[in-house]
């Protein structure tokens, strides 16, 4: 069949309405996802106080840690912040393509597919706006909290970076978990992915300790961690004024900027949804 | 209408549909017949552009769903037969994203689900959540789901398996009324009786082919003859039936005349003409032999699926039960 994820051929996305039509559809399903939100937010709410946990415990946990163990001299509590704002976004966005399969076990995906969409991208576009606006919730929930802990506040600069930051890490993350979802069998083999990919990449960043406090083979693995090149901006917008050309991550292969960063983090979302395109194309058409 | 012309599929090893074709004329009410595993939920997820075949083509209303698959889906109102409801939202709330998703305008969305609600009998329960609907609240609305957007063509797979009466006959009622409208419907079903009751034309399918069509009348008439069920005793023995038999065998217009050990050793009877069975309680009350049962009957769409298959449904039915892989089932229904 032809390759219906994008407008159809014999139709370009020229034609009247189109985007419109596109707009409905988008909107309708975004609507169906906020109104199983409104009537489970257990969802929400867990996602909300599991970080809040962390933040909480672990912040305890190394309160004590003597002066100087972290780079710039700043308290765990400071320290962890930014990781667990990144954990928290990853983790919403790890779990976004569980109503996807739900909907491809329980037929409600085929009954999607039978109505005659503009574009079946309207169907990865709600999941991704639906998924982004969640985990800006909970990320803001968590960064008000850390602000009342006295772990303090991005500048409006600064908030900018956070958000940018966030926007591509969740993209990466969710197509990673539409993939997952169209590419398992059903949802007690995604679940099984997420259980077992979510708490490790956690301790392989530096969400809870800087490389130069890890053995040297963990510290690699933190160094290639996605999750890192999204806590170490967010960690520098933490700690004051910063610029693009600072370096924030040192590396066992050399010193990153955060610009560098950002573009890893850009070039990774990119590349995840451009390699689970033809997956989409196959399931979807 | 429909038109699928030499359509065919393989799944791993099995062929589900081999050189599959069929045409349904616009405005009629066509159904699909046969045991499980015979291709019809095959044909239809084809035919509503969720699955390609290997090999045919398939046209609806004169567009090539194969080519212009969106073209096609405008035309098509299709209700699966796994029920396919979101349990947390209200009816209402799903025939509204249907609608969105059929790009009616708000005024013709909401227009139609008045009408639909009316029709289906949902106004009193469409704002409570799906989830606490009964299997035959589900089925309508499913159904409400398919016709929102008024389609040429109304598919549906097995709908009425599960369903409580009275929501077979509303459905019933709703499907003859769809066509007297001009819709042209098309619907699987493994039971006769619906089949027949319903259909204005049909198609029996097995292993994957069209074995019989046309209308129900036609198909039974064309088997000729009459069946009839003696029972010379409720339980006779094999010694009297025989005898029976053998007399029976000579009568004149009696075609053709087994013993069903199944039936406490009753016998069955291809007869022509209606003064046949009087002609053979006379013979029987010559012999002596007692009758404790007879009737007769036209033949049936079994007898039709008998003749072409040499097994009943209902065996076919029960083989196909027995064979089925849920696993491989459900694989083939998930995109």
């Amino acid at each position: 069949m032809v390759d219906v994820l994008h407008s159809a051929p014999t139709r370009p996305s020229a034609s009247p309405g189109a985007v419109s039509e596109l707009a409905q559809e988008t909107l309708a399903l975004c609507r169906r996802l906020f109104i199983q939100l409104q009537r489970r937010p257990s969802t929400l709410v867990a996602g909300i106080l599991q970080p809040l946990i962390w933040l909480l415990l672990f912040g305890a946990l190394f309160a004590k840690a003597p002066a100087g163990l972290l780079p710039g001299g700043v308290s765990y509590g400071r320290f962890l912040g930014a990781g667990v704002i990144v954990f928290t976004a990853f983790s919403a966005a790890l779990n976004a393509g569980l109503p996807v399969m739900f909907d491809r076990e329980f037929g409600f995906l085929n009954r999607l597919l039978v109505a005659p969409l503009r574009s079946r991208t309207s169907i990865v576009l709600a999941t991704v706006l639906y998924i982004t606006s969640i985990s800006l919730v909970q990320t803001l929930a968590i960064m008000l909290a850390a602000w009342a802990l006295g772990y303090g506040w991005p500048g409006p600069l600064g908030l900018l970076l956070v958000l940018v930051t966030l926007l591509l890490l969740l993209a990466a993350v969710t197509a990673l978990s539409l993939g997952l979802a169209f590419a398992l069998p059903g949802h007690i083999e995604l679940i099984a992915v997420i259980f077992v990919v979510n708490l490790p990449l956690l301790f392989a960043s530096t969400a809870l300790a800087p490389i130069a406090f890890m053995p040297g083979w963990l510290g690699w693995l933190a160094a290639l961690n996605p999750l890192t090149f999204a806590i170490e901006p967010i960690r520098a917008a933490y700690l004051g004024p910063f610029r693009l050309d600072q370096v924030v991550l040192e590396a066992p292969y050399g010193s990153l900027t955060a610009g560098q960063c950002l573009l890893v983090l850009a070039v990774l979302s990119l590349g995840l949804f451009l390699s689970i395109r033809p997956l989409l194309d196959r399931k979807l058409s | 209408m429909i038109r699928l012309e030499h359509l065919s599929k393989r799944f791993g090893t099995v062929e589900a549909l081999q050189d599959l074709s069929l045409e349904v004329p616009r405005g009629t009410l066509y159904g699909l017949l046969g045991p499980n595993g015979a291709g019809k939920t095959t044909a239809l997820r084809i035919l509503c552009t969720l699955l390609a075949p290997d090999a045919g083509t398939v046209t609806i209303a004169g567009v090539d769903a194969l080519a212009q698959p969106r073209e096609a889906r405008q035309q098509l109102g299709y209700v699966a037969q796994e029920v396919a409801i979101d349990k947390i939202l209200t009816g209402r709330e799903l025939l509204q994203l249907h609608a969105a998703l059929y790009h009616l305008p708000r005024e013709r969305g909401q227009r139609r689900i008045a009408e639909l609600s009316d029709l289906l009998g949902m106004t009193d329960w469409l704002d409570r959540r799906c989830g606490g609907y009964s299997g035959g609240m589900r089925r309508r609305l499913d159904l409400a789901c398919g016709l929102l957007h008024e389609p040429a063509v109304l598919v549906l797979d097995e709908p009425t398996v599960g369903l409580d009466i009275e929501s077979r006959s509303l459905l019933w009622q709703v499907l003859r009324q769809l066509r007297d409208g001009g819709t042209t419907v098309l619907l699987s079903s493994h039971y006769l009786e619906e089949v027949d009751a319903l259909a204005d034309r049909l198609a029996i399918i097995d292993g994957g082919r069209v074995i019989a069509e046309g209308t129900p009348d036609r198909l039974k008439g064309e088997l000729g003859g009459d069946r009839v069920t003696l029972r010379i005793r409720e339980f006779a023995t094999p010694e009297e039936a025989e005898q029976a038999l053998t007399l029976l065998q000579g009568c004149d217009g009696v075609r053709r005349a087994v013993i069903n050990r199944a039936q406490g050793h009753a016998i069955n009877l291809v007869v022509d003409g209606d003064g046949v069975v009087e002609h053979l309680r006379r013979q029987l009350q010559e012999h002596r032999l007692p009758v404790f049962s007879l009737a007769q009957s036209r033949p049936s769409l079994d007898d039709v699926y008998l003749q072409a298959t040499g097994r009943t449904l209902m065996d076919a039915e029960l083989a196909a039960v027995a064979g089925r892989d849920p696993k491989a089932e459900r694989k083939q229904a998930m995109r």
